[in-house]
């Protein structure tokens, strides 16, 4: 069934009836999302774009039995939209919003923990483009159509890298179960060795695709993970080759500032820990294919 | 975004930090005017400017007397500061700070960041100061100290205890020492700090503890309740072609290559800059134009890259999901007729309205050259601008 999301997982969107929230519900309804409904406090009552407003998060799960919640909310108010859906009982927040202090999200990463392990809520992002399961249901900001449905798992930190990578396995007949993208910040709900569990487990997955890039240990330490527990290929790319040290590459978390952290050494621990290595940006799609290929013969 | 030393400096001192006493000066009158002001018979003058390394850079100084000041003054204002820090660029020196000087008995590190594995703030000590973390890391590893804290519950004052203990100093200066790291704590806390590092933290003759320099950076996406620190942002210390995209709502870093890049998305403008650099070329910049990026978001990026005048040629990579490439595809010829584009131009377009825009593009009559893939974008633009630089050295 895929990770995270798939045709029946029941939707709320947090942020519904701004411009931005509106825009995506529809485009999230039209790829055929379960969306039941939305959160605009101040505003419940309403219905908008078919669907029924509420003020809180709680009242939204008692009235439609939501089970994930993506949220577009603005930066100064993103935290606290993320805590209200996690004590409302919410499984899945998806974060879009870019742009959220460093010191909000370490808040919320504390506030999570004071619900038992089976109860806390699983957040991916902030300051990504979402998950989407090609051809059940998407959860993000990504156009849909580039997704070939399949049985390799993409997750990655940028959006449109991960579309490039998507397109490039579509042009070789290459499906994805599902795509996660955990968002450029420096610090966020899920790490990359938290979604490679998830595949590992996930019966419709055959490999795992990860785009890193500069900055932060987390490509490391899921290599490290991958090459512990791991039994599925996992193949990766680090993008900022050519990034200086100390300079913040657009997402608040691309900068190199201890060792470990460049492109060339993030490589050099990943090749180290056996994970399949994407040379350039523009053959994700050859290397998928090669593995799967090589996958099948030694099975 | 990072701050100056005196600035960090005020902010500590407001929070029971001991620092020397100084002031700020634009001229030499100005700074012999602060020595009078400060009193004794020694001051170090420092060059404000965002860079560690200032002193083997000759950007501090020792001086006794008026005549000592005025020049070493006279000899920094107006010129750039080159550290190991600053880049071959440097970085201008506008402003000075004088201060005191210091009799040290001891020199200690102390720093704050934020932790992105433990997702905490991290503490860091050392009684072995005076030269950078890093050369601490490799040279006396066993003195470093870590603690972490929870932004959530704060830091206790066990914790700045234990470090002031750890510090090894003398028992009359652990109170001093428990309240000097709250302090710096609290201003890491209260203003959305990434990075605070006082290195040398000093115990002076007289059994004092002070902060002999001060170096703090901040969260940009924090900024919007911080406007007191937004306020002392110096453009003066930026490259002026990221001052310039800044200030049109790009994110843009300068580089020392030839081909600027406008790309949608970090991830895939990183991954576009290692596709040139693996074509055999060198990127100029890094610039990411963002979701939504209307024509005049386009003529803005493209006016932005050409700012450098090292720019030989451009590619622009588009992957448009919530973006258009119709509306790219406006921007680019756009930008042609208002802003002149008068070096090669690369376009590759991939994603939403993906055909309209490459019909925009061959409709147009203007020199564009259309790429499909990724690979290929980055080969003809290497190709392109090889072609361009072989030109120019033929005229």
């Amino acid at each position: 069934m895929a990770i995270l999301l798939n045709r029946s997982t029941r939707v709320i969107v947090q942020g519904f009836t701004g411009k931005i929230g509106s825009f995506h519900a529809e485009d999230m309804k039209r790829y055929g999302t379960k969306l039941v409904g939305g959160v605009t406090p101040g505003k419940g009552g309403q219905t908008h774009l078919g669907l029924p407003v509420f003020n809180t998060v709680k009242g939204a799960v008692r009235e439609t039995r939501a089970e994930a919640s993506i949220v577009f909310v603005p930066p100064p108010f993103a935290a606290d939209s993320i805590m209200e859906a996690a004590d409302a009982g919410i499984k899945l927040c998806v974060c879009i919003t870019d742009g959220i202090p460093s010191q909000d999200m370490m808040r919320v990463k504390r506030y999570m923990r004071r619900y038992r392990f089976e109860d806390r809520m699983r957040l991916v992002g902030p300051n990504c483009a979402g998950v989407i399961t090609p051809g059940q249901a998407l959860m993000g900001i990504m156009p849909g159509s580039i997704y070939l449905p399949g049985r390799v798992g993409i997750v990655g930190r940028s959006g449109t890298l991960g579309y490039e990578a998507a397109s490039q396995m579509k042009a070789l007949g290459i499906g994805v179960s599902t795509s996660v993208g955990i968002g450029g910040d420096p610090i966020n709900g899920s790490s990359f060795k938290d979604i490679l569990q998830l595949f590992e487990r996930d019966d419709d997955t055959d490999a795992v695709v990860m785009i890193g890039e500069i900055g932060g240990p987390q490509e490391a330490e899921a290599a490290i993970w991958a090459r512990d527990n791991m039994r599925k290929p996992l193949i990766a790319y680090i993008a900022g080759l050519s990034a200086p040290k100390g300079r913040r590459m657009g997402h608040a978390g691309a900068i190199i500032s201890a060792f470990g952290e460049s492109a060339q050494e993030k490589v050099e621990i990943l090749k180290e820990a056996g994970v399949v290595i994407v040379p350039t940006p523009a053959s994700f799609g050859e290397v998928v294919a090669d593995t799967l290929a090589r996958t099948k013969k030694a099975a | 975004m990072d701050i100056h030393e005196y600035q960090a400096k005020e902010l500590l001192a407001r929070h029971g930090v001991h620092v020397p006493r100084g002031g700020l000066a634009y001229s030499p009158e100005q700074a012999t005017y602060r020595a009078r002001e400060i009193g004794g018979s020694k001051w170090v003058l420092k060059a404000q400017v965002h860079s560690g390394a200032r002193g083997k850079a000759g950007g501090i100084k020792l001086c006794s007397n008026d005549e000592e000041i005025s020049n070493a003054a006279e000899a920094m204002l107006g010129r750039k500061l080159v550290t190991q820090q600053t880049g071959p660029r440097g970085k201008l020196i506008s402003r000075l700070y004088l201060e005191e000087a210091v009799d040290i008995a001891q020199e200690l590190y102390l720093g704050f960041v934020l932790d992105r594995k433990e997702e905490r703030v991290m503490i860091v000590a050392s009684a072995a100061g005076g030269m950078e973390i890093e050369e601490i890391a490799e040279t006396a590893p066993d003195s470093i100290i870590r603690a972490t804290v929870d932004p959530g519950v704060g830091m206790q004052r066990f914790q700045a205890r234990e470090i002031a203990f750890g510090l090894g100093l003398e028992d009359n200066l652990i109170g001093k020492a428990t309240e000097t790291i709250l302090g710096c704590y609290r201003v890491f806390r209260d203003y959305d700090a990434t990075m605070l590092e006082i290195n040398p933290l000093v115990v002076t003759r007289d059994g004092s503890l002070v902060a002999l320099d001060a170096k703090m950076s901040f969260d940009e996406n924090a900024l919007f309740r911080r406007p007191e620190i937004s306020e002392l942002r110096d453009k003066s210390q930026e490259d002026p072609r990221e001052t310039f995209a800044s200030d049109r709502g790009l994110s843009y870093v300068g580089l020392d290559g030839n081909i600027g890049c406008i790309i949608n998305g970090a991830g895939l403008a990183m991954a576009t800059m290692d596709m040139i650099k693996i074509a055999g070329g060198e990127p100029a910049n890094f610039l990411d134009i963002g979701g939504g990026a209307s024509p005049e978001r386009v003529a803005k990026s493209f006016r932005a890259v050409l700012g450098d005048k090292n720019v030989e040629t451009i590619l622009v990579n588009i992957f448009a999901g919530i973006n258009r490439c119709d509306w790219v595809a406006e921007g680019v010829i756009k930008a042609i007729r208002e802003v002149g584009v008068d070096v090669p131009l690369v376009v590759r377009l991939s994603g939403t309205k993906v055909e309209e825009g490459r019909r925009i593009l061959a409709d147009s009559g203007e020199a564009v050259i259309v790429a499909d893939t990724l690979a290929e974008a980055a080969e003809k633009a290497v190709a392109a601008w090889r072609e361009a630089t072989k030109k120019k050295k033929a005229a």
